[in-house]
């Protein structure tokens, strides 16, 4: 068993032999990931040495402790959080030995083909199809939408229906596709705020081997789980200091601007302070929590509870800002590659933080997760659950 | 066995082994000694306190002694471990006079450092209450008796668990804390809104009383542990009701299913579920900032106390509504747990008031 006397050990030499000073940092990002430090409690060969998850934190704070270079995890989020979990539970040795390497160093982004026009919060709606051709491969058409990062993704991970005779969540597969074939068309969607963060994709005639599908055939919903699960948890992983998110802006204009403040505002400021302070130990305690080995449910909830805040502080910022809230920084159409909440004005903070309720699971959706899995309520009653999908109004 | 990099001393948020022992065992004893229908019953008669209860807590597993230091007689534990109880007992809503006496007036006499009334207190032989009205916060201004010709003089209102206590710890003009018998003033029972943790007026005529020492740091220092451990009992109330109205709504039908099952009623109990999350690590943070001694005790008392009143007092008026008619009826518990949390809202403070000293702890002032 590795321990953490082991990983320090491993960590020291890793450094000794590319000091980060002096070598470049891709260079040292694959001696990283070859040396099984990247994510330790990945299995050898793939990035890890099969330690307990809890004892990143030792490689990660001596690596921080000599300036290592980082492999930017804001830039490759979907990648780590998303992909990589899924391929090691569901790829085959080989995809796993192609994919896990580049995608940890940052050498190739991937995105999420998942939601479509017609199915967001009910996914397994979705209507993409991929059809097996005589040679063995996939013939892959339709359309998807809200994909963050497509215009800078190396691969996605896709979800098609490859039987619409039997009910939807039955009838779904799991691909990798690859970015860069010609019938892949990725056209940006510009949003709210006036850039395009997010994109449509349009897929005609793709063809992707049979060698690029992640799971059996007809398993994708359950592929798909693992993916969303690790969505949801990602963020349980995070240290926050205090006033470290939404509020940390509207605080320090509260300071710096005494000329804005009024009694209504101070109250209901001082209420979402106390309200993001608890989150943030929220957060802090489901991180302990995960270090310790006892995950708990209550990543499930803290998505929930940043949309919410996120949407109230950065309103309340607006108002606060009075004359100057009723302009905006800047409209103009732009495709940035990093998700960004809070780097621009308040105006642009208010805007984008309406996604924080709608993406990644809207907030109605996981009301009702919280509800079922954690409370144990009974289930919405459902009539599509024995409907063979092509039988389903749409 | 632990190697974690400790740069950074973030509150250990968490319970212990011995911590979740401590629960169990707290716990089990609430369960075969506490049932709702007895605490019903106790708080229509003259006397709400259960005393049967509080010697087997006190004495028969030494919580009393909690926060006082073993060479006199106590647990030398720490506000953790005081929360962890402090859950337990909020979620029976126990009438007893745990967070007035093993924690307000301890911590006043830890403050005061008298050795003999702490080992007293500690044994459970006999029960302390600070004489300060429940409703005032650490910080803020309190009335005095009278000191005059070597006694106390004068009259005190809203004091939590007086009519039990054999002890009372009252602040005098000469700025002194004096601890005065109980026998020696008299008590009268107030109406209380919260009937397991009832007020009394309490008259000093003249009563003797002894110095303990300056009331001003003592009074501040048990206020300030009492709303923050007044947190942890709010968040084992607010459980309790959660719990509890999940449980009937999996239970009761109408409209053919059950009544958890549609939506509009899932999505308020998440929304609650949620805000006991929060609460449990507010509340957390607040007992190991308590027990740390850490720069930031202030602050996480003002956030745990800010935070918890609401979600207490939602998760009650929540649980009521959601019950239907039973819920408003006196044979069904909820209503101890209403009661309990509207009036813990204000005790040790408001949220409101919190938020003020907030204002001025995190820089954030008021126009």
């Amino acid at each position: 068993m590795t321990d953490a006397a082991d990983l320090r050990r491993r960590t020291a030499e890793l450094l000794a032999a590319h000091p980060p000073a002096t070598t470049d940092k891709l260079d040292f990002l694959r001696a990283r990931f070859d040396a099984g430090l990247a994510w330790v409690h990945y299995p050898e060969g793939l990035g890890g040495l099969g330690a307990p998850r809890s004892l990143q934190a030792v490689v990660d704070a001596d690596l921080e402790a000599e300036g290592a270079p980082d492999n930017d995890p804001r830039r490759i989020g979907i990648g780590l959080g998303m992909a990589a979990p899924t391929i090691l539970a569901y790829g085959t040795e080989e995809q796993k030995r192609r994919f896990l390497r580049p995608l940890w160093t940052g050498e190739e982004v991937w995105c999420q083909l998942f939601s479509e026009p017609g199915a967001g919060s009910d996914l397994a709606a979705l209507g993409t199809r991929a059809v097996r051709e005589g040679d063995g491969d996939w013939v892959v058409n339709g359309q998807k939408v809200w994909t963050s990062s497509a215009h800078v993704a190396r691969w996605a991970i896709l979800i098609a229906r490859t039987d619409p005779d039997v009910p939807k969540h039955r009838g779904i597969t799991y691909f990798i596709c690859d970015m860069t074939d010609p019938g892949v068309e990725v056209r940006p969607l510009r949003q709210v705020t006036g850039e395009a963060e997010f994109n449509e994709v349009f897929i005609t005639d793709v063809r992707i081997p049979d060698a690029r599908r992640l799971g059996d055939v007809g398993d994708g919903w359950k592929v798909a789980q693992t993916t969303l699960n690790n969505e949801r948890v990602a963020i349980g992983g995070m240290r926050l200091p205090r006033e470290g998110g939404m509020i940390g802006p509207v605080a320090r204009t509260w300071r710096e601007r005494p000329e804005l403040r009024t009694h209504d505002l101070h109250q209901r400021l001082l209420k979402l302070w106390v309200e993001a302070e608890a989150a943030r130990l929220t957060a802090e305690r489901l991180r302990q929590q995960l270090v310790a080995g006892q995950p708990g449910p209550e990543g499930a909830g803290m998505k929930l509870a940043f949309a919410r805040l996120n949407q109230e502080i950065s309103g309340l910022e607006v108002e606060l800002r009075g004359e100057e809230g009723l302009l905006y920084d800047d409209w103009t159409m732009r495709r940035p590659e990093l998700v960004d909440f809070v780097g621009r004005d308040a105006g642009y903070r208010y805007l984008r933080s309406k996604g924080n309720s709608i993406e990644g699971g809207t907030t109605e959706v996981l009301l009702n997760i919280v509800a079922e899995r954690v409370l144990g309520l009974p289930g919405e009653p459902r009539t599509d659950k024995d409907v063979a999908w092509k039988d389903l109004a749409r | 066995m632990s190697t974690q990099p400790n740069r950074r001393a973030e509150p250990d948020l968490l319970y212990s082994e011995d911590e979740e022992a401590l629960r169990a065992a707290v716990r089990d004893l609430l369960t075969d000694h506490c049932d709702a229908a007895g605490v019903i019953a106790r708080v229509e008669s003259d006397a709400p306190h259960d005393r049967e209860l509080w010697k087997l807590l006190a004495d028969g597993m030494g919580l009393a002694g909690l926060l006082v230091p073993e060479e006199l007689g106590g647990q030398g534990a720490t506000p953790r471990e005081a929360a962890v109880v402090l859950e337990e007992l909020g979620r029976f809503v126990a009438p007893v006079p745990y967070l007035t006496s093993a924690v307000v007036a301890t911590e006043a006499l830890l403050a005061a450092d008298d050795g003999e009334l702490l080992a007293d207190l500690a044994s459970g032989r006999r029960i302390g209450a600070l004489a300060v009205a429940l409703n005032v916060s650490a910080g803020t201004a309190y009335k005095v008796v009278r000191f005059e010709d070597g006694a106390l003089h004068g009259e005190l209102t809203g004091i939590a668990d007086a009519a039990v206590a054999d002890v009372l710890l009252v602040p005098a003009d000469d700025g002194g804390l004096y601890a005065v018998d109980a026998s020696a003033v008299t008590v009268t029972p107030q109406v209380s809104l919260d009937l397991t943790r009832p007020l009394a007026k309490v008259t000093l005529d003249g009563a003797p009383g002894r110095l303990l020492g300056d009331a001003e740091p003592a009074v501040r220092r048990a206020l300030r542990a009492g709303a923050g451990l007044l947190a942890s009992e709010q968040l084992g109330l607010a459980e309790w009701t959660l719990t509890e109205t999940v449980r009937y709504l999996k239970e009761r039908k109408q409209f053919n299913r059950p009544v958890g099952g549609f939506q509009a009623l899932k999505h308020r109990l998440a929304q609650l579920w949620l805000e006991v999350v929060n609460l449990r690590a507010a509340a957390r943070n607040a007992a190991d900032q308590l027990a740390t001694g850490g720069d930031d005790a202030d602050l996480a008392v003002a956030v745990a106390q800010a935070f918890a009143a609401p979600v207490a007092v939602h998760a009650a008026e929540e649980a009521l509504q959601l019950h239907g008619g039973i819920g408003m009826t006196w044979e069904h518990p909820v209503h101890l747990y209403l009661k309990r949390a509207k009036a813990d809202s204000i005790a040790y403070g408001t949220a409101g008031a919190h938020r003020a000293a907030l204002a001025e702890l995190v820089d954030l002032q008021a126009p």
